[in-house]
């Protein structure tokens, strides 16, 4: 596990020189351990902390344990038993997976919809940030308000008119729906943070190169993309995790089994059936495990996303 | 074409997103390549930039909202002749019917007692939720700050925010899973209600409190969003603050109420209006766990259900109830963005 709380200290936006940074940094951790120490409430406050942590975990923990005991075990008695009378099988996730109606097919459609359903915004979403903060012209503030504002439509809003348009156009059998939804639905929010982030570069850099006589196109790829790595990884997990986990735009814009991907896959299950919990507890892990490795490996970039105000519906 | 519009194997899957990437890129590479030049006029180089984007923002969002708004406001009825009867229609043999103004849809939401129910369940899911996983969030924040299990602890309290809403549906549908009195449990909520010597209960199916339940699970994801934000927030408070209150006698209960509170006080309200605006849209919880059922559905729920009902009248219903989710949403969302603006001036 790591380290949520080095990620929540990284300043967002800062005009400290790195030097500055690091040495300030590291003066205030050593003033945290000296205080730690002085603390008198610390052990019960570590205490408190850790009984939370693992109260809040619990459940998961239970669907865990579940999704490896077999199926009579876990129709007659509690996950809590395993640990005095364990029995594992791994038949629950083959089950889940490969079974007939499994998961898998849903895993794959699932990894389809999401690449182009994150690559396309965020490139777009890129180009349109830079226009917005880097080249001067008439209607500038209005446009960028107008797209400012568009972050408060709420998805139902648009949903039922939007399918319409793509059922007339014919693609209601194909991905082309839940990418252009994705990628439509999730601009506004990409613009707003990439814009953030694209303010703070200093101007004096995209000057210089302007002297130097390269256009925009050739600054935007040259001179900004190299500082936005992280901007667009943190926004990028962001927008991976939203779409994996989405269920609303799922179910209007991919509904056949063709093409619907597993977290929609997951609910139709508990829908239909609600009881089998072999089945149920490895499908849900079945469906989580991909953003539970994405938020366990990135996830100070994640947190970063939140912080600059990545926060979607 | 069958690939590139009806997709069915892997391969013709995993082709039509590799096509759909390439595509993407050689069409904005071609935009880029022809703006690229020394002497190309302004508007040429902005339509370059920001055109695709614009064209998909109108076409995608802008203009499905406005239709929604013009159906909240039309009703379907059946064409009467010129004779008094309704015309059939002879491609369908079904009566003919057209929309027309009427404001009757919103009445029907605001007057049904079903209706009224939805809209009640929401406003008790936009008061609970937010305040309860903040209060969580801010007392957690504060307990955990500089304690030696920071990490591990914030990233356990975390983890459901990375979990799919589906997901969690899930993991606190078995926790509440119901077998009669007398035979074993197998959901921790019921089998801690034995252990206390009670009857087990029915979380999901009794009403009033079933909503609650459902609740439980929205803070149980949300809490971990407040306290990453709210952790931030008061590591960012100013040492010679909180220096200078010690020096003025202020300790523990009193020093977090008096100082810290106040000092982080914009952050607080961005999570609090955050979180309400997360749980006026989600719908997942409602649709995995009950469906809507039991009198627990809510707006963003409702609407779903009643989109996608048969014929025409759950289309204006359900556009009705989409407007009225985003006129709910407006100022909650006015105010964050005023306090978001406080929070990044003081930052």
């Amino acid at each position: 596990m790591s380290m949520s709380g080095e990620a929540v200290e990284l300043p967002i936006r800062t005009d400290a020189t790195p030097e500055e940074k690091v040495s300030a940094r590291q003066l205030k951790k050593q003033q945290r351990l000296a205080d730690a120490k002085t603390k008198l409430s610390s052990p019960w406050a570590s205490g408190i902390a850790i009984v939370l942590a693992i109260l809040w975990t619990i459940p998961t923990f239970g669907l865990f344990v579940t999704s490896f005991r077999p199926k009579a075990d876990i129709d007659t008695s509690g996950w809590w038993t395993f640990f005095a009378n364990p029995g594992i099988t791994f038949d629950n996730y083959t089950q889940a997976f490969s079974g007939s109606g499994g998961l898998g097919p849903f895993f794959l459609n699932s990894f389809v919809i999401v690449f182009p359903a994150v690559i396309i915004p965020i490139t777009l979403a890129l180009l349109a940030a830079y226009a917005f903060a880097w080249i001067e012209f008439p209607g500038r503030d209005f446009l960028f308000v107008a797209v400012f504002a568009l972050q408060i439509v709420p998805l139902q809003v648009a949903l039922i008119p939007l399918q319409s348009i793509f059922v007339s156009a014919g693609l209601q059998n194909s991905f082309w729906p839940v990418w252009i939804a994705h990628t439509i639905f999730g601009l506004p929010l990409a613009i707003f943070i990439m814009h953030n982030f694209m303010k703070e570069i200093p101007a004096s850099i995209i000057e210089a190169a302007r002297v130097d006589g390269a256009g925009h196109v050739k600054i935007f790829f040259v001179v900004l993309m190299p500082l936005l790595v992280p901007a667009i990884a943190a926004f990028g997990i962001f927008q991976f995790l939203w779409v994996w986990n989405d269920l609303l735009v799922a179910l209007v814009f991919a509904p056949s089994p063709n093409l619907t991907p597993v977290t929609a896959a997951i609910a139709g299950l508990s829908g239909t059936r609600g009881q089998d919990w072999q089945l149920l507890s490895a499908g849900a892990f079945i469906a989580i495990i991909v953003p539970l490795v994405v938020f366990l490996s990135l996830q100070r970039f994640f947190v970063r996303g939140l912080l600059a105000g990545g926060v979607k519906g | 074409m069958d690939w590139f519009l009806r997709p069915e194997s892997v391969t013709d899957k995993l082709l039509v997103m590799v096509v759909a990437i390439l595509l993407f890129v050689v069409v904005l590479g071609g935009i880029l390549w022809l703006i690229d030049r020394p002497k190309v006029p302004l508007w040429v180089l902005v339509a370059g930039f920001l055109g695709p984007v614009t064209i998909a923002l109108a076409v995608g969002l802008f203009y499905p909202a406005a239709l929604t708004v013009w159906r909240s406001f039309q009703v379907s009825s059946v064409v009467l002749g010129d004779n008094g009867k309704p015309i059939i229609d002879r491609a369908t043999g079904q009566r003919s019917t057209a929309l027309s103004f009427s404001l009757d849809n919103y009445k029907e939401v605001f007057t049904d007692p079903n209706f009224q129910k939805v809209l009640i369940n929401t406003a008790i899911w936009v008061i609970f939720v937010p305040i309860v996983a903040t209060i969580f969030g801010l007392i957690y924040a504060v307990i955990v700050d500089r304690t030696r299990f920071e990490k591990v602890a914030k990233a356990l309290i975390f983890l459901p925010m990375a979990i799919s809403m589906v997901g969690a549906s899930i993991i606190w549908k078995f926790v509440y899973e119901y077998r009669q009195a007398g035979v074993p449990q197998i959901g921790l909520g019921n089998q801690i209600l034995v252990w206390l010597g009670l009857d087990p209960y029915q979380f999901l199916i009794t009403e009033p409190w079933n909503t609650f339940f459902l609740i439980v699970v929205m803070i149980w994801i949300q809490a971990g969003f407040a306290m990453t934000l709210l952790s931030a927030a008061i590591k960012a408070v100013p040492d010679d603050i909180v220096e200078a209150a010690q020096l003025d006698g202020a300790t523990g209960f009193k020093l977090f109420m008096k100082v810290t509170v106040p000092t982080i006080r914009p952050a607080i309200v961005v999570v609090l209006t955050t979180i309400a605006m997360a749980t006026l849209k989600a719908f997942d919880i409602v649709r995995t766990m009950t469906g809507g059922n039991f009198g627990t559905s809510v707006v963003a729920n409702e609407f779903y259900t009643q989109s996608f009902r048969q014929g025409e009248e759950g289309k204006g219903l359900g556009a009705a109830l989409a407007v009225i989710l985003f006129v709910i949403i407006i100022p909650v969302i006015a105010y964050n963005v005023r306090q978001m603006r406080l929070v990044e001036e003081t930052r």
